[in-house]
């Protein structure tokens, strides 16, 4: 007990001195990935013991430059200080013994490892593993008590819930003494009440002078728990100012290089007939694990309803089972007509050709292929269209192409390439394409996942317009969205889902978000 | 993003794998005491340097644009179909059977009939493996692989106990009817000339080139080929977009064994007249390192075909005239597929960023 006091102290001595140099400077950064220039002369001090923020739009070189820091990536120019010394980091294990601790948006965890041989994972002191642990124990104790990081070291990682396994990949980064914590996108995953929890922590660890840069695009969070604040554009470093001197529309200004709209107006909605009914919806996945228990819900024409809940409540498989592409039981109408849930006519296809267009929530795996050239991409499900065959065997590709070009400029995908690959846009423009083949169907009823998930500010603003746009043509809209705010302010009614049910409908104006967070936690009152 | 030009990806990348694997099979022929300038003439004017060559090399190419046609078809629905063997072996039962069944009065009647009996029977024995695939999960690679086997098997069955004319000691077919035998090279009009009777390359060729038109279109120009390429593409993106996985499987992989069985029209049909014991001889194989290094496009197939057809007819030629043992032809393939397969990335990244760089530097200037 004694030592962990002595050591304590020798810590804070250390970061007092510190305090006089910044713990992370980083001068003239610039890396390129052929002719992209990912970070341009990127400078940035950040002072110890606090939260610094990081924004910017997809693709404008965050990551990037948090890789240089973490050795990922070599530096075509530029110098890393840390703590007042230049240091070289051309790998990880440098960033590491240099104390810098990253949180992965995606964790790096061993499933069926506890908690306890994750932490320990690399980081053993000998061949036997015993002695480590017993350690890594004592350390886990310490470090729980003061930053509130309760995790049971003996629980296996595909036990715990994403929060927690988030705090197992801190405690790691603590384990190996990192005083500099990089969290990427940490709260995309997380409930209202994890990412309170969350900034809890962080808050902790600021107050023991822990440094910690924290990447987002949620301007929220930023303004909620950051002292300084850097926001990024195309590569470079457009601006750094204290978080208290500054106001969300700056920041989106800032990042964006124009005035955004931060809120999505829409007039109220004219609801007409009823156009989707879902009864009883039951669907029970490949390890019989039922994920839909049961659904009710029904969207009269020109409206949206939107379903707010954690990633992974079933929201997934009530798009899937709705777009035709998994099986399940009970009833689902469609202007009054029952459609074939187990049979021949449930496939995409089909669902297709009964109005229902699918904005998918995952557009790499789902929605887009790849390697796929735009306009193949423009007609995917629809291929077998009449529209788009030359006669009985021959596709007509010279007609899709210039029918692409069309779709991408009224869409304003850039650049409006048809022939390009759909790798090579960005995620936004990566979305409007999904859209535009989506939309311009002018579906009875439109499935939409995530629709703006890894896309810019500046396109959110465009998808938004248009889903509200195809609501008052007429259109029932189902909405799935991680994104509490996106719900709120699209939504003209809002169904929160839990471990495969509908906990509860609420009128956005009528609700807020911390009794949605309780619903989504599956807590009702 | 900045890309390499075209040309260094489909002609500069292969040319110069295929350069490597030479030089180092010349290595190897200098190590065991051959000159290897002398074998490279060897094989150039054996393979390439009279008619009589050409007519071997484009008759061994003719096999081998069924196979790598098969392999790449099944390819494009991401299967990896390495039963290629097989399927001709069976396509050979079929052809023979369709032969032997009729008097046929002309040889284009028992060609298009000959064609069908291949087809279907290629394709019959790649239906197993892919309903396994498609339905049970089974890998394809290892069906496939077993089907060799069985196909094997069971035509040493049928030539054994059930084709082979009473009284003779082989293990063949009767010899088919003289109506059957296709025009070779040498009944052909105008080139006929050039080429001599023993010349084994026969109208068979003109199909193959036939089949790589119609794969392309297939592949490229239908929705079928369509839905091929987007099943074999991201599997899960064509589930959502209502394309059935079964479907796809099972007509690539039909199609795939169609075209492997149809082989057999060149090797039983137009040159042995009769259906032996391995009548195949490793072309179903071959087939694997044509789709490979033809990047599975049709143009690719055919002048990976012909490649690999120089090999064998110059490799037999090597043997023939000098100390040189045939294996050493199969060790020449081995690097061949060694380098434009499996090493095929060990150039193309320098080589990419290299014209990348040149066309950035190109850019500031």
């Amino acid at each position: 007990m004694v030592d962990v006091q002595a050591n304590e102290a020798g810590r804070q001595a250390t970061a007092a001195l510190a305090t006089q140099a910044p713990a992370i400077e980083l001068k003239g950064i610039s890396k390129a990935f052929g002719t992209v220039q990912a970070n341009k002369d990127i400078s940035i001090r950040v002072m110890p013991g606090t939260i610094h923020g990081i924004i910017g739009e997809n693709g404008a070189g965050k990551s990037t430059l948090m890789s240089i820091l973490y050795g990922f990536y070599k530096a075509d120019a530029g110098e890393i200080w840390i703590k007042g010394q230049r240091t070289q980091i051309p790998d990880s294990q440098a960033a590491i013994s240099a104390g810098i601790g990253m949180v992965f948006q995606h964790f790096k965890l061993v499933q069926n490892f506890t908690v306890l041989e994750n932490i320990i994972l690399g980081a053993e002191d000998g061949a036997l593993l015993r002695p480590s642990l017993a350690k890594a124990r004592k350390e886990l104790k310490r470090l729980a008590e003061e930053y509130e990081l309760n995790v049971d070291p003996d629980e296996l990682i595909e036990e715990l819930s994403v929060g927690h396994q988030q705090r197992v990949e801190i405690l790691k980064a603590l384990y190996r003494q990192a005083d500099i914590l990089i969290l990427d996108e940490p709260t995309g995953v997380l409930t209202p009440a994890e990412a309170d929890h969350l900034f809890r922590i962080l808050d902790n660890l600021r107050k023991e002078g822990k440094t910690i840069i924290l990447i987002t695009h949620k301007l929220r969070e930023i303004m909620e728990i950051t002292d300084t604040v850097s926001v990024m554009r195309r590569g470079e470093m457009t601006a750094t100012v204290k978080t208290a001197e500054t106001s969300p529309e700056q920041l989106a200004e800032l990042m964006v290089g124009r005035k955004v709209l931060l809120n999505v107006t829409k007039t109220p909605a004219q609801p007409g007939k009823t156009v989707l009914e879902v009864e009883n919806l039951r669907v029970v996945d490949e390890d019989r694990v039922e994920r839909l228990k049961g659904i009710n819900l029904t969207i009269r024409a020109g409206e949206i309803l939107g379903i707010a809940g954690v990633a992974g409540n079933g929201q997934s498989e009530l798009l899937e089972v709705l777009g035709g592409f998994a099986k399940g039981t009970g009833t689902i109408r469609i202007n009054g007509e029952e459609i074939d849930l187990t049979g021949k006519h449930s496939d995409g296809q089909s669902r297709r050709r009964r109005g229902i267009s699918h904005v998918p929530e995952d557009r790499h795996h789902l929605g887009l292929i790849l390697d796929f050239a735009a306009w193949e991409n423009m007609i995917f499900g629809y291929h077998k269209d009449a529209a788009y065959q030359k006669n009985a065997f021959i596709m007509d590709n010279a007609g899709i192409v210039k029918h692409t070009q069309e779709a991408m400029e009224r869409f304003d995908v850039r650049p409006p390439i048809p022939t390009l690959p759909a790798k090579s846009f960005s995620g936004g423009n990566q979305q409007k394409i999904v859209l535009a083949r989506e939309i311009e169907r002018s579906p009875a009823l439109l499935l939409v996942g995530q629709p703006t998930r890894g896309v810019d500010i500046g396109a959110i603003e465009f998808i938004h317009k248009r889903i509200v746009e195809l609501r008052d043509e007429g259109a029932a809209i189902l909405l799935v969205s991680v994104e509490l705010d996106e719900i709120r302010s699209l939504s003209d009614r809002i169904a929160v889902m839990f471990d495969g049910q509908i906990m509860g409908e609420r009128l956005p104006e009528e609700t807020d978000e911390k009794e949605l967070g309780l619903m989504m936690a599956g807590v009702v009152n | 993003m900045e890309k390499t030009p075209k040309w260094v990806d489909v002609a500069l990348i292969p040319f110069l794998n295929l350069l490597i694997a030479f030089v180092i099979s010349g290595i190897v022929v200098l190590l065991i005491g051959e000159d290897p300038i002398k074998a490279i003439k060897v094989m150039v004017s054996g393979a390439l340097g009279s008619p009589y060559g050409w007519g071997y090399t484009l008759y061994y190419a003719t096999n081998f644009i069924f196979t790598g046609l098969a392999v790449a078809v099944a390819y494009h629905a991401s299967q990896f179909n390495i039963g290629g063997e097989g399927q001709a072996t069976l396509g050979g039962l079929g052809v023979a059977l369709v032969c032997l069944a009729l008097p046929w009065p002309h040889w284009s009647v028992a060609l298009v009939a000959a064609m069908i009996g291949g087809a279907l029977f290629g394709a019959a024995w790649a239906a197993i493996p892919a309903w396994l695939q498609a339905k049970r999960g089974s890998h394809i690679v290892i069906t496939t692989i077993m089907f060799n086997f069985i196909g094997a098997s069971l035509l040493n069955y049928m030539l054994v106990n059930v084709l082979r004319p009473r009284g003779a000691m082989d293990p063949a077919t009767a010899r088919f009817a003289r109506e059957t035998y296709l025009p070779t090279f040498h009944d052909l009009p105008v080139i006929g000339q050039f080429f001599s009777k023993s010349v084994p390359a026969n109208i068979s060729f003109f199909i193959a080139l036939l089949a790589c038109w119609l794969v392309w279109i297939l592949i490229w120009r239908t929705k079928l080929g369509f839905e091929i390429r987007a099943y074999g593409r991201s599997e899960s993106a064509a589930r959502y977009a209502g394309i059935s996985p079964v479907k796809v499987i099972m007509v690539a992989m039909l199609i795939s064994g169609g075209l492997a069985g149809l082989m057999a029209i060149n090797n039983v049909m137009g040159q042995g007249h009769r259906l032996v014991l391995n009548s195949v001889e490793g072309a179903g194989f071959i087939g694997i390192a044509v789709a490979l290094m033809g990047r599975n496009h049709p143009v690719g197939v055919f002048l990976a075909a012909i490649l690999f057809g120089f090999l064998y007819q110059g490799g037999g030629e090597l043997a023939l005239e000098t100390t040189i043992p045939r294996e050493l032809i199969t060790v020449i393939q081995a690097l061949v597929i060694l380098f434009t397969g499996a090493f095929d990335n060990m150039l193309r990244a320098p080589i990419e960023s290299f014209f990348v760089a040149r066309a950035n530097a190109r850019k500031e200037a």
